[in-house]
């Protein structure tokens, strides 16, 4: 997404040099908003957007690709594609249902077909309930056939070639034999088995999606609040469902603490239950969406100054940033696996090594 | 407000194609991966185990080879031994039988060297008998003649028989 940011930045910075240069047409259309540009980078899209074309007339011209759109409203499945939409311009009609894609969130028309406002300027139309294949939906497709080319390729060659790791089992079985003896054996001892595929999976699934997202015109998948939700929500059902009866022995009764206190104790406990993936969430979802936000705002500095000179400036600070990020994305990958297995070895082997 | 709310449809695309990865990727990338790797852990410790049996089975060979050789080293003195015996022992008895030997050649000698002598001293009793009577013959022949030429002719006599 960033270095689409520089191809597109690039794009329009010839555009855009040619306004500064050669006399401005349309100087108060062209206003440029890091803040809503950034934004709109940032959060999920019914378009793959790629860069914005320029016409005779001077009117940017998105070049994207449209995704399937799947809405439920008024016991109604509607399935269209996004292009539909024509970007927010034109309402889709679907039997009784009219939709309008607004900030990349589709609501229902009123009968006027029009959006509504209140006074704060937020939408009080109703929103529709929204399935569609988004542009985060897609690229996390894309991740998952990725990751099954990658690994399953990997297991094909053991039967083709030997046990010995070679080609990309060099690169693929160091790192599994990584998160198997480095992540989930120390955290989770003897129960590692189990929940070693689950912890290969959000490891290689966090990583791939959080290079992915550094590639030109990628999506922010991992740096979108739903997809940390689920992951870091997966990770509390493991850790609760799979639970020794001391970790819940001790949710009640925590030896050592007077019977006045237990009450407030347990109420911490559980709040410590909820805390702990929240944590999760927010750290994947804060520091890659803080990364995008850093390229993306160094790249507008070129807008905000409409200048060229600034250029070399931005590029070699994204640069550096996006070197950083590739670091950030193994990182975190590693961090949301590490802490995964031990809030699961906590509440799993609990109370184990009283047994012996 | 709209970044930090999660939208319920990628919820639930991010739930499925999670979940689908989980399987998919559990049933033919990680269990066969994981189960070669524990395989060739295995077959690794297994053939260093191997390695190290036939350390010990070499070791072992080693000293019974070891053992044999002692053996067959101390078997060799022994043999050796016996030998150098036996040879000091016949040359022992040979030497008996050689100084046995040349006494009773010696002896036989002595014995032929005796008899000799005595055939010799009777030879040399029968001469002198004999002499004496020619001596006696001659003497009695030339007697009267004188006592002096008498006791020279004695004399001569006496000189002529000298043994």
């Amino acid at each position: 997404m960033k270095v689409a940011n520089i191809l597109s930045a690039l794009a329009l910075m010839l555009f855009t040099s040619v306004q500064v240069f050669g006399n401005t047409e349309s100087e108060q259309a062209e206003k440029f908003n890091p803040t809503e540009t950034i934004m709109e980078h940032i959060k999920d899209a019914h378009y793959w957007h790629f860069f914005d074309k320029k016409d005779a007339e001077g009117n940017l011209h998105p070049v994207a690709m449209p995704l399937p759109v799947i809405v439920y409203a008024n016991n109604q499945l509607d399935v269209f594609m996004s292009s539909k939409f024509e970007h927010g311009h034109a309402t889709v009609t679907c039997g009784t249902n009219q939709y309008i894609l607004h900030h990349e969130k589709i609501y229902l028309a009123n009968q006027y077909g029009q959006m509504e406002f209140d006074e704060a300027g937020n939408p009080t139309n109703v929103a529709a309930l929204d399935f569609s294949i988004t542009k985060n939906v897609a690229s996390m497709m894309l991740s998952a056939v990725l990751l099954l080319l990658i690994f399953v390729g990997s297991a094909r060659a053991y039967e083709k070639h030997g046990q010995v790791p070679t080609g990309l089992r060099g690169f693929t079985e160091p790192l599994i034999l990584f998160v198997k003896e480095d992540i989930a054996e120390p955290n989770l001892g003897k129960n590692a088995d189990r929940f070693l595929p689950y912890l290969l999976t959000v490891f290689f699934f966090i990583w791939i999606n959080n290079m992915l997202g550094l590639l030109p015109a990628s999506a922010n998948l991992t740096g979108n609040i739903a997809v940390t939700f689920t992951l870091s929500f997966i990770t509390m059902i493991l850790t609760n469902v799979f639970a020794s009866k001391h970790y819940w022995i001790e949710k009640f009764s925590m030896p050592g603490v007077p019977w006045w206190l237990q009450p407030v104790m347990t109420v911490v406990e559980f709040i410590g239950v909820i805390s702990k993936p929240f944590a999760l969430m927010i750290r994947l979802f804060a520091n890659i969406s803080a990364g995008h936000i850093i390229v993306l705002s160094l790249i507008s500095l070129i807008f905000i100054f409409q200048t060229v000179f600034i250029a070399p400036v931005s590029i070699a600070f994204v640069l550096f940033m996006d070197v950083l990020e590739l670091l950030v994305a193994a990182l975190q990958a590693y961090i949301f696996t590490m802490l995964s297995a031990l809030f699961i070895g906590l509440a799993v082997n609990m109370g184990a090594e009283h047994e012996h | 407000m709209d970044l930090v709310t999660p939208a319920v449809g990628l919820i639930f695309w991010t739930v499925l194609i999670f979940l689908i990865l989980v399987f998919l990727l559990y049933k033919f990338a990680w269990g066969p991966i994981l189960g070669m790797v524990n395989k060739r852990t295995k077959s690794i410790e297994d053939a260093l185990n191997a390695a190290e049996i036939a350390r010990k089975e070499m070791a072992n060979l080693k000293a019974e080879n070891d053992q044999v050789l002692k053996e067959a080293r101390i078997e060799r003195d022994k043999i050796l031994n016996e030998a150098r015996e036996l040879k000091e022992k016949i040359i022992a008895e040979s030497q008996e039988k050689a100084k046995a030997e040349s006494q009773k050649i010696i002896d036989q000698a002595l014995a032929l060297i005796e008899n000799e002598k005595r055939a010799a001293i009777n030879e040399l009793k029968n001469e002198v008998a004999t002499l004496s009577v020619e001596i006696a013959e001659k003497v009695l022949g030339k007697e009267l003649a004188d006592k002096q030429s008498q006791s020279a002719l004695i004399d001569d006599l006496l000189k002529q028989s000298k043994l």
